[in-house]
């Protein structure tokens, strides 16, 4: 499977409008205005809007009143003119949201160092060291990215309860990495194939040992493919909830997705605010995180699905 | 003379033997550059995935260890309605979801292909329902289709479309619709991204050239476009139909399998059996009965890959 077309797509021009201009000005002087207008431009709003309505509905519930969230009829439900920091107040002040917030980006930040690490020494054994068996191994990596988490949770719990792990963090650092590494590895390869196989001949004669390669040489030309790899390994951890509700059961323990969802649905008819609330505050990390790397996420994504 | 030039090098050369021969052999040191990952993948995914198979064999339960029972829990499973009810669902989830997941995300990606204004930025915000959290848009799903202050119902009733509000999540198809609504809204940004990079490859020549010949778009597109995508299509929709088949999360948090087991898929009915009712064996079967689903999913994605060999021709490396 290694010796797959490895995609010589541009990753970055999906996203960069100015490395196309001159290939795709070519044929649009053939439409009308108009008739751009009813094929492009409208069903480009609608399904901008129905994406992105969501999101709107969220943060504009987080900072509504309480009164005007449930009285459809005296106020316009689309807007509001007094909004209140109140349900935030309560998620920060009242509740353990800062514990779930700061457990999530633990277990995160944990999980994917641990998997980044292995999956580069994997990658890079993989790639460079072609040892005998190697695409066998990559193949069957990939086969381990397509093992879901909803058929390994009940196992999981089992071989988590033996160990002694149930309901601490460290059960998810662990099992997290299963998810990872069959991901960032298939990544790296990729990566790693980029980098020009002569300069690590010149080390070797240098004398430089495979250690001294990969983290002098290799590792440094890698450096946007690790970009990639880790924040999409810290998107997927933070995303990931079968197996927080499995293995965790104090309420301080818990992750945002699995404590929204079990602390936060009660049958309080004013729990809408304070869950919507709860809900933005842990997503916003994560949209920030990606407004600040749009391009690496892409890559990560398409080359993930190319290799 | 062979005495006297020697003997400066023999100390190095004994002292290397072995070792060094060992330290630079492939195989032993690929081995070892691979512990770390396959140490993971072997404890916690190929022990678990055997483990999971085996349980489904005992009838064990939460707090008791199991015996072998042989296949009565599928034996169990076999006369249990709501098993087949969910494996209907599931079924019907994902066909439903993974087709119109392909054609809306082929068609924005067509869209997100021309040329316009504001370009870049329109690709990122089209992925950000990918980004967010499932359950955190599962639960903004929740609140737009509550029975009673849902924005939708409201909308219609003010134009004058519906008289009074639809219980989204409370009646059987509604429900149903939802969460392949959610389901769909969630996965069409990465079908569309991926797609649009497969589109992105195309050389543009060979739509001029078609067009000076005389093609219509929609030749245009049955002739070129779809058959230079097919590889990355066959690629995507596996993991498309996959991840939409074991999907958990977003029904958990929308509907937990209810109005009367509507919308119970194979996963949460497994949840639902095994760490809820503590039958862990029982759950172990219903996820167990999905490998072959899987398998046939992964088959697919093979021979999708297989395919782009001979259509990209000497381009492998």
């Amino acid at each position: 499977m290694t010796d797959l077309p490895a995609s010589k797509v541009d990753l970055k021009s999906v996203l960069s409008a100015s490395a196309r201009v001159d290939n795709s000005e070519g044929m649009s002087y053939l439409q009308s205005v108009p008739r751009r207008l009813v094929t492009l431009y409208l069903p480009l709003t609608i399904i901008v809007v129905v994406l992105l309505f969501p999101f709107y509905w969220m943060a504009l519930t987080s900072v509504k009143p309480d009164d005007q969230l449930l009285d459809l009829d005296r106020f316009n439900p689309f807007w509001t003119w007094n909004p209140t920091f109140k349900h935030f107040h309560k998620l920060l002040f009242e509740s353990y949201y800062p514990y779930w917030l700061w457990n999530t980006m633990y277990v995160a930040i944990c999980a994917t160092i641990l998997s980044i690490v292995a999956s580069v020494f994997a990658a890079y054994a993989i790639v460079r060291l072609r040892y005998k068996g190697a695409n066998l191994v990559g193949g069957l990596i990939f086969l381990a990215y397509l093992v879901p988490p909803s058929i390994l949770f009940i196992p999981l719990a089992t071989v988590v309860f033996q160990y002694g792990l149930f309901d601490s963090p460290l059960a998810l650092i662990l099992t997290y990495p299963t998810i990872l590494i069959p991901f960032s590895t298939w990544l790296l390869m990729g990566y790693f194939k980029t980098i020009p196989f002569e300069l690590e001949e010149c080390a070797l004669i240098d004398g430089a040992s495979r250690w001294q390669i990969l983290i002098k040489i290799v590792l440094p030309l890698a450096i946007p493919g690790l970009i990639s790899a880790f924040i999409f390994c810290f998107t997927l951890c933070w995303n990931e909830f079968i197996y927080a509700l499995t293995f965790l059961q104090s309420t301080s323990n818990k992750t945002v997705p699995v404590a929204i969802v079990n602390e936060f649905v009660d049958g309080d008819i004013y729990r809408w605010g304070s869950l919507m609330a709860g809900a933005l505050a842990g997503s916003l990390p994560l949209v920030i995180l990606y407004a600040f790397f749009v391009e690496h996420y892409v890559s990560a994504m398409t080359g993930a699905v190319k290799e | 003379m062979a005495d006297v030039a020697i003997p400066r090098a023999k100390p190095s050369m004994s002292e290397g033997g072995a070792w060094t021969q060992l330290k630079h052999n492939r195989n032993w040191l690929g081995f070892w550059f691979m512990v770390p990952a396959m140490a993971f993948l072997i404890f916690f995914l190929a022990y678990p995935l055997g483990l999971g198979i085996w349980l489904s064999f005992t009838d064990t339960r939460i707090g008791r260890v199991g015996h072998f029972v042989g296949t009565e829990n599928y034996e169990w499973l076999w006369d249990d309605s709501i098993f087949w009810l969910s494996v209907f669902n599931t079924l019907l989830y994902t066909f439903v979801a993974s087709a119109l997941k392909f054609a809306i995300g082929l068609y924005l990606a067509l869209l997100l292909n021309e040329n316009m204004p504001f370009k870049a930025m329109l690709r990122a915000m089209v992925l950000i329902p990918f980004i967010v959290p499932t359950v955190l848009s599962a639960l903004a799903f929740w609140w737009i289709f509550d029975s009673q202050f849902s924005i939708i119902s409201w909308s219609l009733k003010h134009l004058g479309v519906i008289n009074q509000n639809i219980n989204f999540l409370g009646d059987t198809t509604w429900a149903r619709i939802c969460v392949i609504f959610a389901n769909i809204w969630r996965g069409v940004p990465f079908v569309a991204i991926t797609l649009l990079a497969g589109l992105q490859t195309v050389s543009p020549s060979l739509y001029e050239a078609a067009t000076l010949d005389g093609a219509t778009r929609w030749q245009n597109f049955r002739y070129i476009t779809y058959p230079l995508l097919t590889p990355i299509i066959a690629v995507v929709m596996t993991f498309s139909v996959l991840f939409t088949f074991t999907d958990f999360q977003l029904i958990w948090a929308m509907t937990r399998g209810g109005p009367v087991n509507a919308t119970h898929l194979m996963a949460t009915l497994s949840y639902q059996r095994a760490i809820i009712a503590g039958q862990l064996g029982e759950g172990a079967a219903i996820s167990s009965a999905m490998i072959p689903f899987l398998l046939a999913a992964i088959m697919v994605s093979w021979f999708g890959l297989q395919r782009r060999k001979w259509q990209q021709g000497e381009n492998n490396d």
